[in-house]
């Protein structure tokens, strides 16, 4: 019986210690929400990524030199899954920052923000923002996001040097791409068509970028595919996956396409190594960062279809998008909003153009690109002026099978058929249909 | 050496479903009392019997971490529909045979080898066990790197004696089979590790009398040292079988299951059923994994464990 004493003492002393860490995390909670000297102070919680933090905090500089009332403190959270997680709790347990970035589409859907989001609808700036990006941060019920940073789209990047040397055209029809890349073959200097496959991620791009084209077919398919109603087995969805056997069959991979990568891809094709490369215009970044001479040299097109008539970019909205959650209330939602039509303000574009290579036009009427960006930006331009854009599906329904990338793999690297292939996508997109728990499935 | 030996023999009289000594043991009236138990029993229920009975509750949901709803067997007939399920059961058998096998044929050798009397004994015993102190997913980068098919560092030396390697990783019937080369490999250290053991434990008596019979050194191995091993080879196909079942680690990092799902284990199509965020599923996996698992090693030890017994 005597070690019970000293046993009991211990689990006394755990509880208080216990105790006391709550009081001391209740404590540092209330303590940040009294402001410094009648300024309003304000939270600004954006993803760690070394371009997001940096861009973040070049416009709070510039926002706070012009408000000098207001403070914005930038605090970071990690990316990817864990950062889902503690957007959401945070969201859901009322502790959010009186701002945060997060991502637009089917990602913005889950954090249920007719609940938890301030609703701009009546903002003035809404009325400037690209169609397309307002239904990226819309419930039926309001607008909630602002964009910091750019669309993007997934294409084909190529080598002009290439195209010019061949005397080839940019292709508006698959057949002609097909023929382009023949004539690259035939020519023997570079590999006509680069796939990299040791980023699995990559080979989903014939597949996600062909979306302009299947609505150019039926366009209301992305609502027929959350019901239930359209599948990939079938026409016109299943071209990504015939293209990709397609390309593999005529073999017009590069020799490596097993085991490259994306940065291996990306100078592939700023090197002349490669001539096509089909991927997101995100890649702007990585090009000037590793081959920036070739800025000139890499151009973009859409990843072509059937019909040229209907030839235009499937296009991403800004991933990084700026929320006020409802727990922001009085002059901190004063100022937050004041800080959100900054953001949508001329002045803010071209300090995101500056502080990050741009990836892809600004969605906010007004915001030009600078003069200098990479031809692969600059491409995508008319496309956006003559509106020959479409949303990626992934904005157009919540759902997207997980297993897309290993299954776009196995069809492009010809262990797998395009019709069996897109079969095993359905069921992979049907599971997530049911763990979402939507209505059909 | 000899402490090896113990939790090599522990683990192979305890596999079995009724060996003789411990249940007349558990009989026996526990020399403490019972609330010296309460510490241990606590840890065990809550650290060890809670989850596993949560999980075979989970494993009937569907389940968000936040909501969960009750739907029967769905996710067993959904997990069974898996187009990878398959490819992953049958390469799950063959990653933990092929992997077992070398193990036992190799570290017999080695074990052969290294506790005969050669020149610096110590070094090479400490050589051989170093790949297994080493992190799986270091090596699985390291050989990555090693067996990239353009510029990797195992193609060039065999391109410098003209043999054109193969595209380790890469080449769908073969991605699998480097990972088990590298994971034999990596673990061949503690199957000699306990070999040597085994053979250390082997009282001298036995060659002494075999010498005066005039055996030669063959039959010396034959009839006594393979025989009196037995339950050093019954420790290793056991832990090297179990280790190659639910194999995941080493193969995530090399290939990721790839190329598409060519390489995929249970555990790798379990594990992508977890990063996708179908909890529900995955936990039924796993549930099926466990009595896979169960299903083949119960049945084995105790046949490997009766046979030990007959001699």
């Amino acid at each position: 019986m005597v070690p019970r004493t000293p046993r009991r003492s211990i689990v006394a002393i755990g509880a208080g210690g216990l105790a006391l860490a709550l009081t001391l995390a209740g404590c540092s909670a209330g303590g940040s929400d009294s402001g410094e000297g009648g300024a309003t102070s304000l939270t600004f919680l954006v993803d760690n990524g070394e371009a997001t933090v940096a861009t973040a905090q070049a416009l709070v500089d510039a926002f706070e030199a012009e408000n000098s009332d207001i403070s914005i403190e930038v605090d970071t959270r990690p990316q990817g899954a864990d950062g889902d997680n503690v957007v959401k709790t945070r969201l859901a347990t009322g502790e959010m920052a009186d701002l945060f970035q997060y991502n637009s589409g089917s990602l913005m859907q889950a954090l249920n923000p007719d609940q938890t989001l301030v609703n701009l609808q009546d903002e003035a700036y809404v009325g400037k923002f690209d169609e397309n990006f307002v239904k990226s941060v819309s419930t039926d019920n309001g607008v909630y996001g602002v964009p910091m940073g750019q669309s993007m789209a997934g294409a084909v990047i190529y080598n002009k040097d290439i195209y010019a040397e061949l005397g080839l055209e940019v292709p508006t029809t698959w057949d002609e791409f097909i023929a382009n890349s023949e004539a690259i073959k035939a020519a023997g200097t570079a590999a006509p068509i680069v796939q990299t496959y040791g980023d699995t991620w990559t080979s989903q791009l014939f597949v996600l970028g062909d979306f302009n084209n299947v609505l150019a077919e039926e366009p209301d398919w992305a609502e027929k595919y959350t019901n239930n109603e359209a599948k990939y087995v079938d026409e016109p969805a299943i071209a990504g996956f015939e293209h990709l056997q397609q390309a593999f069959e005529a073999d017009l991979y590069n020799e490596d396409f097993a085991s490259a990568t994306y940065a291996d891809g990306v100078s592939m094709v700023a090197t002349g190594e490669g001539a096509q490369y089909p991927i997101l215009t995100f890649a702007a970044s990585q090009l000037m960062t590793t081959n920036p001479e070739a800025a000139d040299v890499v151009g973009t097109f859409p990843i072509p279809g059937g019909d040229a008539a209907s030839n235009g970019l499937t296009v991403w909205m800004p991933t990084n998008t700026v929320y006020v959650p409802k727990s922001t209330e009085g002059d901190k939602l004063e100022a937050a909003k004041k800080f959100l039509e900054f953001l949508t303000t001329p002045e803010s574009c071209d300090i995101q153009a500056e502080s990050n290579a741009p990836q892809g036009p600004f969605v906010i009427e007004g915001c030009e690109l600078p003069d200098d960006v990479p031809a692969m930006v600059s491409d995508m331009q008319p496309y956006f002026d003559e509106g020959r854009t479409n949303l990626a599906l992934e904005f157009l329904s919540p759902i997207k099978g997980p297993a897309l990338e290993q299954i776009t793999v196995a069809v492009g690297s010809g262990i797998t058929s395009a019709a069996d292939g897109a079969a095993q996508y359905d069921e992979d997109v049907k599971k997530q249909a049911q763990q979402l728990g939507l209505e059909g499935w | 050496m000899t402490t090896a030996t113990a939790p090599g023999r522990t683990s192979t009289s305890s596999g079995g479903p009724t060996p003789p000594q411990p249940a007349r043991r558990g009989r026996m009236k526990s020399p403490y009392p019972t609330w010296f138990f309460i510490p241990a029993g606590v840890f065990y229920v809550v650290l060890f019997l809670v989850p596993t009975v949560a999980s075979f509750y989970f494993s009937l949901t569907r389940w968000t971490l936040f909501d969960v709803e009750f739907i029967g067997f769905d996710n067993f007939v959904r997990f069974f529909q898996e187009p990878q399920l398959v490819t992953g059961f049958v390469n799950t058998f063959i990653y933990a045979f092929v992997t077992s096998g070398s193990k036992v044929v190799l570290g017999l050798l080695l074990g052969v080898f290294l506790s005969s009397q050669i020149v610096a004994r110590g070094f090479l015993r400490a050589t051989i066990f170093f790949p297994v102190l080493v992190s799986t997913i270091g090596v699985g980068i390291l050989f990555e790197v090693l067996m990239d098919p353009f510029g990797g560092p195992i193609n060039e030396a065999l391109a410098a004696i003209g043999i054109e390697g193969p595209a380790w990783l890469t080449d769908p019937s073969l991605a699998l089979l480097s990972v088990a080369l590298v994971d034999v490999w990596k673990g061949v250290g503690l199957a000699t590790l306990i070999y040597i053991a085994g053979m250390v434990a082997i009282p001298q008596e036995y060659f002494e009398a075999a010498k005066v019979d005039g055996a030669s050194a063959w039959k010396n191995f034959r009839h006594i040292t393979l025989p009196l091993l037995r339950p050093a080879t019954v420790t290793v196909v056991l832990l090297s079988l179990i280790g190659g079942l639910r194999s995941f680690d080493l193969i995530w990092a090399m290939t990721g299951g790839g190329p598409g799902f060519t390489s995929d284990v249970l555990a790798s199509v379990i594990y992508k059923q977890y990063q996708a965020g179908f909890f529900g599923l995955s936990t039924a996996g796993n549930v099926v994994l466990f009595v896979v698992v169960a299903a083949i090693i119960f049945p084995l030890s105790w046949w490997l464990n009766r046979k030990g017994d007959d001699q």
